[in-house]
């Protein structure tokens, strides 16, 4: 139930993304549901292939999407997650991994500089948020002494925050900092510009068109999705007896997420590269320090 | 209790990491600033059974110095002389920030293989002091200008002062006083003289006041 | 109360003068100031320490009298130095960049007020105000160092500044660490603190005092010049006016030492003399050796003084690390440095005022340009580099017993290091003193200027012939009170 919701939702997150900006910026914006609509429109177009790509290139987008659906049957919303197990967090983390493999892989594939160099810039990244990734749910692992994404959900909570509420604090902002990172948004990469060698995420995938764009597309809104439910499921999730109305719980922090998401694309300007480490790095620098709160 | 103390040595950690990790030096006098107030005001958090208008007053001139009255004298100091408000580290701001954390996690082993034969308030209190008195020494010698390595001092006394704050419960008044009137005085002396390096070497680069050696 | 009185005429004499209009009247409060201070000095000689913040021990006494006794000569000298002085601006050393001097009252309310901080570093019962007035100390002095504005001396004021209130830092730390040590003893931590508690024999524990020691030895030793702890020193006491580095290296670095003593005292307690001494027997030789290479190398004759003040603070260092009678020659040779250094450094000013500059390759003929001063220069190089009859040829003497009973090898290096050290100071001194003249004689020399480095080698000479039964007794005293053996 919960992951066919994260189906349906994922693609709205970016809609209200947008309209919080268009918000700030006095705009009208573009109606909420418009990446559905794209999405449908570029499923019906064809597609045009480059001459010098291989399988590999289609191969990327069909990779990373499943292994984002692998990744959403881990994670719990509103009752646990449809798999778990003791450990399964590292296949999560793998998973999401996979996703960069795939991605950056089918960029390489292309043999176009741009692409490389973005494929280069969004390895660099991941490998900086790795250790925060890490790093964060260790924290929770730790003070949960639950090694499933589910278990972690059933023991976090109102309680964990009275107890350790700096801790929670210190790994939520943690969290959403990756998150930024993570999903190509403002301060490390900005999802809507328009040149070429300030992009990131975008410059990978210059190149697809028609139903592999829209896999792609809709696999960065499901990431996007993901990764705001692992705040609201692990750091503000809800226990209310209710199946339904945790569930109705989580899916409204996630936008929340969504919304503050939003709110920092709107009052902050793109960070130059020579920054991203350190913002990148200054997550991975909270949840040690949350670490050091736990373990001392 | 625990939580707030927690929270004010978190915030002088943060305080650290944000004077490690800023390029521009106005952020990192008010990280400076900021990481005053936490330590002016752990006392209270520490030995909430002993607070006395001494121990009041103190705060208040202590907060009112290292929030204020230093941020006020060395951005004074920035403005008049119109320095480059570059930080220009030797030591970039990424691996920086990774020594701020590496100190903590050094000084936490040291105390871990190392008890302390009083019981401090917090077991985070002593940690955090010695970490903060690496990230000062460590601002010293990776930082160029004269006003990192002024603003390094400052990181570097609070630290001290929070390791005696571990120690001591109440050091007598007048020493305290004595110590909080010294650091002024420093800060005061180092202030001018961040002016007149300005002046006379039209920048404040150390590199550039190399004429003395042998 | 005669010890408040100490600190306290300074303290205020200083603040009047930052209110005083420059000229005579400002100049003539300084020798006034430390003669009342010098008589204030001898009456509190026989007085006990009382149990308050201050007192005057043994050693306190010893400092503050080295202390009193340089600065009232640097006083006199720094009147005439003060109205020689020109107004505006003056041309460099090298003849570029002219630069002007510090207003006057500045200069004088400073002194006064490294004055007071001084005594108060003899007068503190309490390690943590020993600490507020070592610190206190750097701060009444870097001004001092900054009063010829020129580039030079800025940049050794802002080494000073840093550098010496870091060191002085980990000092304050050190003493933190101390109330560590005692925290699992029956009197509770802060109280060793307290110089007054310390006859009861405190019970600390080794493993934090050693590490208490050896941070208030890099603390204090940065003040003092200890090697490697040393590289402001040079610097400063060049760039100084040579009335401040007659000070500085005169009565500051004792105070220094007085720290650290006091952290030996304590060590002594509490029966870690051995390892104290060993700390200080390394500082001390490393210091002698290093200060010793550097001079063979001197190019600049205030430079080369300041070099050999790291060089005898190294002999002080080693004498306490040596124990037995080690520590009182090293306690003698305290004050035969004062006065033998003080004494140079004032001459080196003269130097600089008739010639304009430092360097040893522009100088010459001093002896014959300035007769009285550079008679006294080759005097003063004498009776530092431990020639008899003058008393640091006896202080010098001492540690070298002291040496050769703990170990033949520690006497040789020892001897080594002087001798290198004579060899680098005779070439520069008589090159300055006898090499060919550079200015035709004769240039006037004013009382105010010779009288007071005259003063002060007579003193070093009739201490090398003849110690007073009274300075015999506190010098005794003081070694004993140390407590290393």
């Amino acid at each position: 139930m919960s992951m066919l919701l994260g189906l349906f939702l994922a693609p709205l997150l970016a809609g209200l993304i947008h309209r919080v900006k268009a918000f700030f910026a006095g705009r009208q914006g573009r109606p909420l549901l418009q990446l559905y609509w794209d999405l449908a429109r570029l499923v019906r177009k064809h597609m045009v292939l480059s001459r010098t790509t291989t399988p590999v290139f289609l191969l990327g987008p069909a990779l990373s999407l499943v292994s984002l659906l692998a990744c959403l049957t881990l994670i719990p919303l509103g009752g646990p997650a449809l798999l778990r197990f003791p450990g399964d967090i590292l296949l999560f983390l793998g998973l999401l991994a996979l996703v960069r493999f795939a991605t950056v892989l089918a960029a390489m594939d292309t043999g176009s500089s741009f692409e490389g160099m973005g494929a280069s810039r969004e390895v660099a990244i991941g490998a900086l948020a790795e250790p925060g990734i890490f790093l964060s749910l260790a924290v929770l692992v730790v003070q949960t002494r639950a090694l499933s994404l589910s278990g972690i959900w059933a023991r976090s909570g109102p309680e964990l925050w009275s107890r350790a509420g700096l801790v929670m604090v210190l790994v939520g902002i943690a969290m959403f900092l990756l998150l930024l990172a993570e999903n190509s948004r403002i301060p490390v990469d900005d999802p809507n510009t328009h040149l070429e060698l300030t992009m990131i995420h975008e410059v990978m995938v210059l190149d697809h068109s028609g139903p592999a764009l829209a896999v792609i597309e809709y696999a960065s809104a499901l990431k996007l999705w993901i990764g705001s439910l692992l705040l609201s499921s692990l750091v503000f999730p809800l226990h209310s007896g209710s199946a339904w109305l945790d569930l109705l719980g989580g899916v409204g922090v996630v936008f929340l997420v969504a919304l503050a998401v939003g709110l920092v694309e709107s009052t902050s300007a793109r960070l130059s590269m020579l920054r991203v480490p350190q913002f990148v790095g200054l997550s991975s620098a909270l949840s040690l320090l949350a670490l050091f709160l736990v373990i001392r | 209790m625990t939580g707030t103390i927690d929270f004010l040595l978190v915030s002088m950690i943060l305080a650290n990491l944000w004077v490690l990790g800023s390029s521009r030096l106005p952020s990192c006098i008010r990280a400076v600033a900021f990481q005053g107030v936490a330590l002016g005001l752990l006392p209270f958090a520490l030995y909430p059974g002993h607070i006395t208008w001494d121990l009041v007053m103190l705060a208040l001139v202590s907060i009112t110095l290292k929030a204020v009255v230093f941020p006020h004298l060395l951005k004074r100091a920035l403005l008049e002389a119109r320095v480059d408000p570059q930080v220009e580290p030797f030591v970039g701001h990424g691996i920086s920030v990774v020594v701020g954390v590496a100190s903590l996690a050094l000084s936490v082993a040291l105390f871990r293989r190392h008890p302390l034969p009083i019981v401090p308030p917090s077991d985070l209190l002593m940690p955090v002091a010695v970490s903060t008195l690496l990230v000062g020494l460590f601002m010293l010698i990776a930082r160029r200008k004269a006003l990192t390595q002024a603003l390094g001092y400052l990181v570097f006394e609070n630290g001290i002062q929070a390791f005696g704050l571990g120690v001591l419960q109440h050091a007598p008044l007048m020493v305290e006083l004595g110590i909080l009137l010294d650091i002024f005085f420093a800060v005061f002396v180092m202030g001018i003289t961040l002016f007149h390096i300005r002046r006379a070497f039209a920048t404040l680069d150390t590199l550039e006041m190399a004429e003395l050696r042998g | 109360m005669l010890v408040a009185l100490l600190c306290l005429i300074p303290t205020l004499a200083g603040l009047v003068a930052f209110w005083l209009p420059p000229g005579p009247g400002v100049r003539r409060l300084l020798p006034a100031v430390a003669a009342v201070h010098l008589l204030l000095s001898a009456l509190a000689w026989s007085e006990p320490p009382g149990g308050g913040w201050l007192g005057l021990d043994s050693l306190g006494r010893l400092f503050l009298v080295i202390t009193s006794v340089v600065f009232l000569a640097a006083s006199v000298y720094a009147v005439s130095y003060l109205r020689e002085e020109p107004a505006g601006l003056q041309p460099d050393m090298g003849g570029e960049d002219p630069f002007s001097n510090a207003k006057e009252s500045v200069f004088v309310g400073c002194l006064l007020l490294f004055l007071a901080s001084m005594t108060l570093v003899c007068a503190s019962r309490h390690l943590t105000l020993l600490w507020v007035a070592i610190e206190a100390t750097t701060l009444a002095s870097a001004p001092l160092i900054y009063f010829h504005r020129h580039r030079r001396s800025l940049e050794a004021t802002w080494k000073y500044l840093l550098v010496c209130s870091v060191g002085i830092g980990l000092a304050l730390l050190g003493n933190f660490l101390l109330v560590l040590a005692a925290a699992g003893g029956t009197s509770g931590g802060a109280e060793v603190l307290w110089l007054d508690r310390l006859a009861q024999g405190p019970e600390l524990d080794p493993h934090w005092l050693r590490l208490a020691f050896i941070l208030l030895v890099v603390g204090y030793g940065t003040k003092m010049g200890l090697v490697p702890l040393h590289t402001w020193l040079p610097d400063t006491h060049s760039e100084a006016p040579s009335v401040v580095s007659a000070l500085l290296s005169g009565a500051l670095l004792n105070c220094a030492f007085l720290g650290i003593l006091r952290g030996l005292q304590i060590c002594a307690g509490a029966g870690q003399a051995p390892f104290a001494q060993q700390v200080m027997t390394d500082f001390g030789l490393v210091s002698m050796a290093v200060a010793a290479l550097f001079l063979l190398s001197a190019r600049d004759t205030k430079r080369m003084l300041a070099w050999s003040s790291v060089e005898h603070m190294g002999i002080l260092a080693l004498g306490i690390g040596l124990g037995g009678g080690g520590v009182f020659f090293a306690l003698f040779h305290a004050l035969n440095h004062s006065l033998c250094k003080a004494a140079m450094f004032l001459v080196a000013g003269t130097f600089l005022a008739t010639f304009r500059t430092r360097l040893v390759a522009r100088l010459g003929g001093a002896i014959h340009t300035l007769p009285v001063a550079g008679t006294l220069w080759v005097a003063g190089f004498v009776a530092l580099s431990g020639t008899p009859p003058f008393a640091v040829f006896l202080s010098e003497l001492g540690v070298l017993r002291a040496g050769l009973e703990v170990h033949p090898w520690l006497a040789a290096a020892y001897l080594v290091c002087l001798a290198t050290a004579f060899v680098g100071m005779a070439r520069v001194v008589l090159t300055v003193a006898l090499g060919p003249p550079v200015l035709a004689p004769p240039v006037r020399e004013s009382w105010g200027k010779s009288l007071p480095p005259l003063a002060l080698l007579l003193l070093a000479l009739l201490l090398g012939l003849w110690v007073p039964a009274w300075l015999l007794e506190g010098l005794r005293q003081a070694a004993a009170l140390v407590g290393v053996l």
